[in-house]
């Protein structure tokens, strides 16, 4: 993890420095009582228009030409990601002239481009592989600097920069927690290598790691075998999953800050455990087990004490998902004959039926502050993401048709769902979108990368 | 074939006793062991003198009881390979034995029942529709009604294993309704003896 130090300007008037707090290596920041705080918008109160042009870089070395590129192709990526602003696109920017400082930019000319904010960005190597950001935030109506820090750090993380400004940029604009310094675990067959066994030629699956816009990608297992469904811990620290390595499925967790692997739920031959959730509130897994002949869902502590079965019905009870209060869980079962979501309280009571349709699966239930269940839902010969919302007990649906679309996962903040989808090349990618329907982006291009789950 | 007068005469002889071999070998003597391949006629030309090499075996009709001793010289992994014990297929999203299916898990059951140091392990799989996760669950019900059939048949519960790969493993990767079937199986792998 980059270490990024940065101090905060906040400013209500052109160009004048109103208070400069210097903050820690560690980042904690204290603003100053007289800031005043700039919300740009634009006139009609439709989104924002932001310009995102390339830093200003202040020395001449190519690593900082190329970092002044890379950091706004990032950041504007970043904002564009979450869509709370309009994005003008990076190519028409070439008429603009650059800034010649950070606060000395053309604004006349931006507003021109139909551009409510410009981000204003300069990069400096500082020596010892340092380099130093700074970045302000403008109203290009009213000149003002709506927002401005420094970051010093590392030169080997750029993207690292772009990510906590575009996060500092929806906190302080939009009250908005953003998703750029998240990360999604998944499984993925891209090492091309075979399952060590006695049937042949059978593929590895194994858990990685990215960055929410599929950069950065990093090995979580390396056993040569079959690994699914990765399920992140709250606190970020472990990620849980279903491994094939002792020639059974059980429930693997990976304390990954540690370089530890622990099995809490000791599975055997007779007693398998598979597609573990971590609750919300860091105390407790559920997961599915087939101890007692039958698969049924059963939750315990994180170490694996405290086991209880939950549910107790000859049916398939399948893939469980709490609810964000670590009250509930939804899970599939296929008691009525076709697999359905249901939805039980932690102490075993309280179990409802949620959806009617042909086939449903995998649910996820959001995080605050919504209130709804992704799930994968057979629509044809394939399937697709629907959500339900839980308050309106309204269907939507979030994609139509294209390939088969499956195991979807909530993002932290709960506005975007990542999912698998075979459209286009037929393989599994990992695309992540709007819970609105918008802004599909495809993450993955190496190999086929499934069954995401995303970070805090 | 040879053009000389020498070796034309020898033909005749070999015919002969060819012909008497051969009614000799029809008698109730025990029959030989089957070599893996029959060896062609000899080609090449033979010296005046030199005894005739000796005639091809004609191959037995019905099919060789295999010995103990053929499986035994096989690694594990030659033996699945090449396996004595068959798949058995199921319905689309369904995990009952139907009436072919059991006639398999017969079958199975009397190989294992010739072989009793075998352990073997059931896979349960799935084809590609539906989502990974119940398929897991749907897998692992396919192995366990396998096994719970084996069982019935006789077979010590302690030699048979289960395992799910829901549809992680297909057995064909095509698209269509073949490779689909053939991929909705409890597959039997011989694990160790």
């Amino acid at each position: 993890m980059t270490k990024i130090s940065r101090r905060v300007f906040v400013t209500a008037f052109t160009g004048v420095v109103v208070a400069a707090v210097v903050m820690t290596a560690f980042g904690s920041v204290s603003l100053q009582q007289d800031e005043v705080s700039l919300i740009i918008g634009d006139s009609i109160g439709a989104q924002p228009s932001f310009a995102v042009p390339n830093c200003l870089a202040l020395t001449r070395d190519t690593a900082t030409t190329d970092a002044a590129t890379v950091i706004a192709e990032v950041l504007w990526n970043d904002l564009d990601f979450e869509g709370e602003f309009r994005l003008i696109p990076r190519d028409v920017y070439g008429t603009i002239p650059s800034a010649r400082s950070i606060i000395d930019l053309p604004f006349d000319r931006w507003q021109e481009l139909g551009a409510d904010g410009v981000v204003s960005c300069t990069v400096a190597a500082i020596g010892d592989g340092q380099i130093e950001v700074s970045a302000r935030l403008f109203s290009v109506r009213s000149l003002e600097s709506a927002f401005g820090v420094v970051y010093t750090g590392s030169n080997r993380n750029l993207r690292a920069y772009a990510h906590q400004l575009a996060d500092e940029i929806h906190r302080t604009q939009r009250g908005l927690q953003g998703v750029a310094r998240t990360r999604l675990a998944f499984v993925s067959d891209r090492d091309s290598q075979t399952v060590l066994g006695l049937v042949e030629n059978r593929p590895v699956k194994e858990i990685y790691l990215a960055d929410y816009d599929g950069a950065n990608v990093g090995r979580v297992t390396a056993n040569r075998g079959l690994n699914t469904n990765p399920a992140w811990s709250s606190d970020g620290r472990s990620i849980a999953y279903t491994s094939w390595l002792s020639g059974f499925p059980d429930v693997s967790i990976s304390h990954i800050f540690e370089g530890r692997l622990s099995n809490p739920m000791s599975g055997n031959s007779r007693e398998q455990n598979f597609l573990p959730a971590f609750s919300p509130d860091g105390r407790m897994i559920a997961f599915n087990s087939s101890r007692d002949a039958n698969n049924d869902i059963y939750v315990a502590n994180v170490d694996g004490s405290g086991l209880r079965r939950l549910t107790n019905n000859p049916a398939i009870d399948t893939s469980p998902t709490w609810s964000p209060n670590s009250q509930q869980i939804a899970f599939t079962s296929d008691r009525t004959g076709t697999p359905q979501i249901y939805v039980i309280g932690v102490d075993g009571t309280g179990l409802r039926r949620l959806t009617y349709e042909t086939y449903c699966d995998r649910p996820t239930w959001s995080p605050p502050p919504f209130n709804e269940i992704a799930y994968s839902s057979r629509t044809g010969p394939g399937h697709d993401i629907k959500v339900l919302d839980l308050a309106t007990n309204e269907i939507r649906q979030l994609t139509f048709g294209l390939g088969t679309n499956e195991s979807p996962a909530y993002s932290p903040n709960g506005r975007h769902v990542a999912f698998m989808s075979t459209r286009g090349s037929g393989l599994k990618q990992i695309y992540t979108i709007r819970r609105d329907g918008n802004g599909l982006r495809r993450i993955t291009s190496s190999g086929n990368n499934e069954m995401p789950s995303w970070s805090r | 074939m040879s053009g000389t007068r020498g070796s034309r005469r020898n033909w005749l002889g070999i015919a002969w006793v060819m012909v008497l071999l051969v009614l000799g070998g029809c008698s109730d003597n025990p029959p030989p062991v089957v070599p893996d391949s029959v060896p062609s006629p000899p080609a090449e030309e033979f010296s005046e003198g030199a005894p005739p090499p000796p005639p091809p075996v004609a191959p037995r009709v019905s099919p060789p009881v295999v010995p103990e001793d053929e499986f035994a010289s096989r690694s594990l992994e030659e033996l699945n390979r090449d396996s004595p014990l068959d798949p058995a297929y199921f319905s689309l999203d369904s995990s009952g034995l139907d009436a072919s299916a059991q006639r398999v898990v017969e079958a199975n059951a009397e190989v294992l029942r010739r072989y009793p140091n075998w352990i073997v392990t059931i896979e349960g799989h799935c084809d590609e529709r539906g989502t990974p996760e119940y398929n897991l669950a749907l897998g692992e019900r396919r192995a366990l009604a396998t096994r719970q059939y084996l069982v019935e048949l006789g077979l010590d519960p302690t030699r048979v294993r289960t395992v799910s790969y829901g549809k992680e493993f297909p057995f064909d990767p095509g698209h269509d309704d073949r490779a689909w079937a053939e991929n909705r199986r409890a597959h039997f792998v011989i694990t160790d003896r």
